[in-house]
């Protein structure tokens, strides 16, 4: 077996957090993106790249054939190769890296976007779910996450205290983060003063959800070097689902992102900062036990979604925090994951190194 | 499956969501102006394509269009059909004619209505002009024009069709 192709990545860039971005509509809140990747890297359009994919969901706009209106932001004349997920952008990453891998492709563009406000998210969510039990029910995405919460209490895997611990560092870490939508220093205790939504979360426990949109461009190293831009190397990537019957699954465990870091070679270095998909405080807790996370490993030094969750953009904006931080000098190895699904059916994780 | 097991072939789960729609920066500044009477598009700052009802981008460059353009409400048919079957919920009543228009000084049709003519003499580079709704009925919508109908004016040759500047066709010749 030859090696695989190494991938680096070149170019991040993603709007502020906000919970209404008004009257922009989805190409209006992805081309300033795009135009600062281009800018990054000294590129014109879509033209000057080999592949471009990007992330979104329909439902979260209402439109059917929405993402198709994002093409607009792209100058696709003379046509391009495009494709899309109906996922977090961070599996459109993952399409483009295998893109590149089988040699149809050395660069990419990655795009994920939301519009998440127009409509009432958990709700929205709700219809995600199987088609047959479970979406008639319309259980939303913030009770599924309750009842995870909840488990994981009585199981003694976490405190209210602990999950509003994990509140407060990322809106502390947030303060640096100029897209934040929340920021601030707060204490545990009046984080706990709070009454409970649905029980046991608070409304602290529950990341702000934010329309806008992130962008990211890829390629090979050969490439890179041409272009003579900073990069970091994607040393491993991996994502893995369970079950959608929630009952057959164990909600205080993650083993789809420990199976995903495994086959990211997670374990075969020192992770100095790990950002981390955590829409709920709680989730924060099983994924660092699923990651093998200890005291060595900063989490979601830019504070995570907690700081503001950019809807389909989120996953692709914590490998991008990452990305930042290597290119900077800060770190030369850090852990990115992004999730999809109910109580973290569906978890990608990352591996970024300097080069 | 057991032989007193009837199969199950349909379930209903009606589907309800509720959504506040925006329709974009640029589309509502084009609703804003079309409610006083006025079509406005944007122009490409790369190609100098004029885009109306614009989206806020040009789609062959890949950039925002920001500076607007008044057109006038002369267009050329660039391409029409015949529709003669009722279609469930239009009110209009069959035959009529959905023509894709070119607007004098744009680069991209939209799709209207055409009436006050024979269906039968309907032709591409044919020229016509917005009949509107009175002012007091105007709205933020596109139907605020009625249709469009034929003016005597010499057909656009096919090759300059969304090419027309915005002075329209009588000035160029
Ligand atoms: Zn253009």
């Amino acid at each position: 077996m030859t090696a695989m192709k190494e991938i680096a990545v070149v170019a991040f860039s993603q709007s502020d957090c906000l919970a209404r971005a008004g009257a922009a509509n989805e190409v209006e809140l992805i081309m300033p993106q795009l135009r600062a990747v281009f800018g990054q890297v000294g590129l014109n359009n879509a033209q000057d790249v080999d592949f471009v994919c990007s992330g979104s969901c329909d439902y979260l706009q209402g439109a059917a054939f929405a993402f198709v209106a994002g093409v607009d932001a792209l100058g696709a004349v003379p046509p391009i190769k495009e494709s899309h997920v109906e996922m977090d952008a961070a599996w459109a990453l993952y399409e483009s890296i295998l893109k590149i891998r089988m040699d149809q492709a050395e660069s990419a563009l990655i795009y994920g976007f939301a519009k998440a406000s127009a409509g009432e998210l958990p709700t929205v969510l709700s219809q995600q779910l199987d088609p047959y039990y479970l979406a008639p029910l319309w259980v939303d995405s913030v009770s599924l996450a309750a009842m995870q919460a909840r488990l994981l209490i009585e199981k003694g895997l976490a405190t209210e205290q602990a999950m509003a611990g994990v509140v407060a560092r990322a809106r502390k870490h947030a303060m640096v983060n100029p897209h934040a939508q929340v920021s601030g220093e707060v204490s545990i205790e009046t984080l706990l003063a709070a009454d409970t939504v649905v029980s046991p979360l608070r409304e602290s426990d529950c990341a702000p959800v934010a329309d806008g949109a992130a962008a990211m461009i890829i390629c090979t190293v050969d490439k890179a070097r041409e272009w003579g831009v900073p990069y970091a190397v994607i040393s491993g990537i991996d994502h893995r689902i369970e079950t959608h019957n929630l009952g057959m699954r164990d909600l205080t465990d993650s083993p789809s992102t420990r199976q995903a870091a495994a086959g990211a070679g997670v374990g075969r270095g020192a992770v100095e900062v790990a950002e981390l998909c955590a829409p709920f405080s709680h989730q924060e807790i099983i994924l660092t036990r699923a990651l093998g996370l200890g005291d060595d490993t900063v989490i979601n030094p830019s504070g995570g979604v907690m700081a503001g969750n950019l809807m389909m953009a989120s996953g692709l904006a914590r490998i991008g925090e990452v990305f930042r931080r290597i290119v900077s000098g800060d770190i030369s190895r850090g852990v990115a994951h992004a999730t999809s699904g109910p109580c973290l059916q569906h978890n990608l994780v990352a591996v970024l190194e300097s080069a | 499956m057991s032989e007193d097991t009837e199969a199950v072939t349909r379930i209903e789960t009606p589907v309800y969501l509720q959504y506040n729609f925006t329709a974009g920066r640029a589309p509502a500044r084009f609703l804003e102006r079309i409610r006083q009477g006025v079509l406005t598009g944007q122009r490409c700052p790369r190609c100098a394509n004029v885009y109306i009802p614009p989206r806020g981008s040009c789609p062959a460059c890949g950039v925002p269009t920001e500076e607007e353009v008044v057109l006038p409400d002369k267009a050329t048919v660039q391409s029409f059909t015949v529709v003669a079957i009722p279609i469930p919920n239009n009110p209009i009543k069959p035959p009529f004619v959905i023509a894709n228009l070119v607007l004098d000084g744009a680069n991209i049709s939209f799709i209207h209505l055409m009436s006050e003519c024979e269906n039968s003499e309907v032709h591409i580079g044919q020229r016509v002009q917005a009949v509107w709704k009175p002012e007091a009925e105007w709205t933020y919508a596109m139907d605020n024009i009625r249709y469009f109908k034929p003016i005597d004016e010499p057909d656009v040759p096919v090759d300059r069709i969304g090419r027309l500047p915005i002075g329209g066709w009588e000035d160029e010749q």
